[in-house]
């Protein structure tokens, strides 16, 4: 902290011999880097933005792409977005307080503190890992329409509702129909749709014992297996018409039938990679959540590294013997920095 | 070279030492800010999933609330957790003025040319 310092006149101030900020040489090169470190996140977050703005209705809404907890069926809006943010902000404090340990020259409490930041780090960066997993793998499946049609959909208080889909819209399948899906097309089964029904025969396994469930498919091979069909209108993005909320309408039996049987050829998508995603029409949607969450997570990777080293610094008694833990300070403003960007990308990629 | 890190020099952070009862009050600021910001990713979370929905506010209301409450955390966490607000009013402008300005330009970008990708695609879709 500044402002200990003796008052000197302005062109004494700038005349040299002295830091003119107040600072150290190392504290102020850091200030220096986070500020251009920023326009870095800046200029991603203004391209997120434009193109965001720019297709206003058609982009995904936040809550409803990231709503699932690991290992819990069901919705969940931004419940683990919240969860890792807090995380964040946690491990932000605690390293906080290791600066205010270190200014009191306080060893056992540095290395108390910076021992928790770290693992915070690392808790974060584990909860993007799952993050990434479920975004890129998916929750169904989607398809564009070939043909415009009519369906008779129901709406969450089970009313009936009639909806015009135009050639080219993007309908969803519900979670389970689409992991069935995908994975009688991965393992090359036959697929039948009647009755409101998708059908699995599984086709002979000779060759896939890779996957080590020979046996699993011995015992299920000649069994088809049903699943019912359930189509998901209005999945991600939000629809209003006549003030009446349009999203997630569910469409079952025989008009899921139809619909599944007007699926534009080429057009279903599993989950997100950097050439499609079931997400949005726009890919740049699945793009810029893999390159700002991404350039992010590296950030927090390097801030866990650097913190470790000062842990181990800290552990050895570097700083005590240097006489002031000012590293500490400096990772500090690293690390709060990677914090601030969160809070940015949060309110900008989840929420709005 | 002379490493100026190493120099212990009055006007310098090197020092900025306090004791054990100062180290009280700033924890005991630091836990507040702690809350605060909390609460305010809580409110957020509910706002964004919640009042959306029933339509308390307008989607533009709650947009422009985001923001501010984002900036709002920001500042907590640049004045506070990263002592800016402690540090000379030179360091505070060299860092916050750039910033300023930036924002502003984000918000005008944002809405400027987004609206113009917006006609474009809806003149030549």
């Amino acid at each position: 902290m500044a402002g200990q310092a003796q008052a000197v006149s302005k062109d004494q101030l700038w005349s040299g011999g002295q830091s003119p900020f107040g600072i150290s040489y190392g504290k102020m090169m850091m200030w220096y880097f986070l500020v251009s470190d920023a326009l870095t996140f800046g200029g991603l977050l203004t391209a997120y933005g434009v193109i965001r703005h720019g297709s206003a209705d058609l982009w995904p809404v936040g809550e409803q792409v990231f709503e699932s907890l690991p290992g819990l069926h069901g919705s969940y809006p931004l419940i683990y977005v919240a969860l890792m943010t807090f995380i964040l902000i946690i491990s932000s404090v605690t390293m906080v307080l290791a600066v205010e340990a270190g200014h009191r020259m306080d060893k056992k409490g540095v290395i108390k503190w910076m021992g928790y930041t770290v693992i915070g780090g690392l808790f974060f960066l584990g909860s993007q890992v799952w993050e990434w997993s479920h975004f890129i793998h998916g929750s169904g499946g989607g398809f564009q329409l070939s043909a415009p049609m009519t369906v008779a959909a129901t709406d969450d208080h089970n009313q009936p509702i009639a909806m015009e889909l135009t050639g080219g819209s993007w309908v969803h399948m519900t979670s389970d129909l689409g992991h069935a899906y995908e994975h009688a097309m991965e393992h090359g089964d036959h697929i039948e749709i009647s009755n409101g029904k998708l059908i699995v025969t599984p086709a002979a396994h000779g060759d896939h014992d890779a996957h080590g469930h020979d046996a699993h498919a011995e015992a299920h091979a000649a069994v088809p297996q049903e699943y019912p069909l359930e189509i998901v209108l209005n999945k991600y993005t939000l629809e209003h018409k006549d003030g009446k909320d349009l999203r997630k309408l569910t469409v079952t039996g025989e008009e899921a039938e139809k619909i599944m049987k007007n699926m534009a050829s080429n057009t279903l998508v599993f989950g997100a990679n950097l050439s499609k995603n079931e997400y949005a029409v726009q890919q740049q949607y699945a793009n810029f959540f893999f390159f700002i969450t991404g350039f992010h997570g590296f950030h927090v990777l390097q801030g866990v590294i650097i913190n470790l080293i000062i842990f181990i610094m800290a552990m050895r008694g570097v700083f005590e013997r240097r006489g002031h833990y000012e590293m500490v300070e400096k990772v500090g403003l690293f690390w709060h920095f990677v914090d601030l960007v969160w809070v940015f990308v949060f309110t900008f990629f989840y929420l709005v | 070279m002379e490493r100026d890190d190493l120099i212990v020099n009055d006007s310098y952070s090197l020092n900025a030492r306090h004791g054990e009862e100062e180290g009280k009050k700033i924890r005991k600021k630091l836990y507040m800010v702690t809350a605060i910001l909390t609460i305010l990713t809580v409110f957020e979370i509910f706002m964004g999933v919640y009042f959306k929905r029933n339509g308390t506010f307008t989607w533009e209301t709650i947009k422009l609330l985001f923001i501010v409450l984002t900036l709002v955390k920001a500042a907590y966490i640049v004045l506070i957790f990263m002592h800016l607000g402690d540090e000379r009013k030179n360091l505070k402008y060299v860092v916050l003025l750039p910033y300023a300005l930036f924002i502003l330009y984000l918000i005008f970008i944002g809405l400027y040319e987004g609206l113009s990708v917006q006609h474009l695609n809806n003149t030549f879709r």
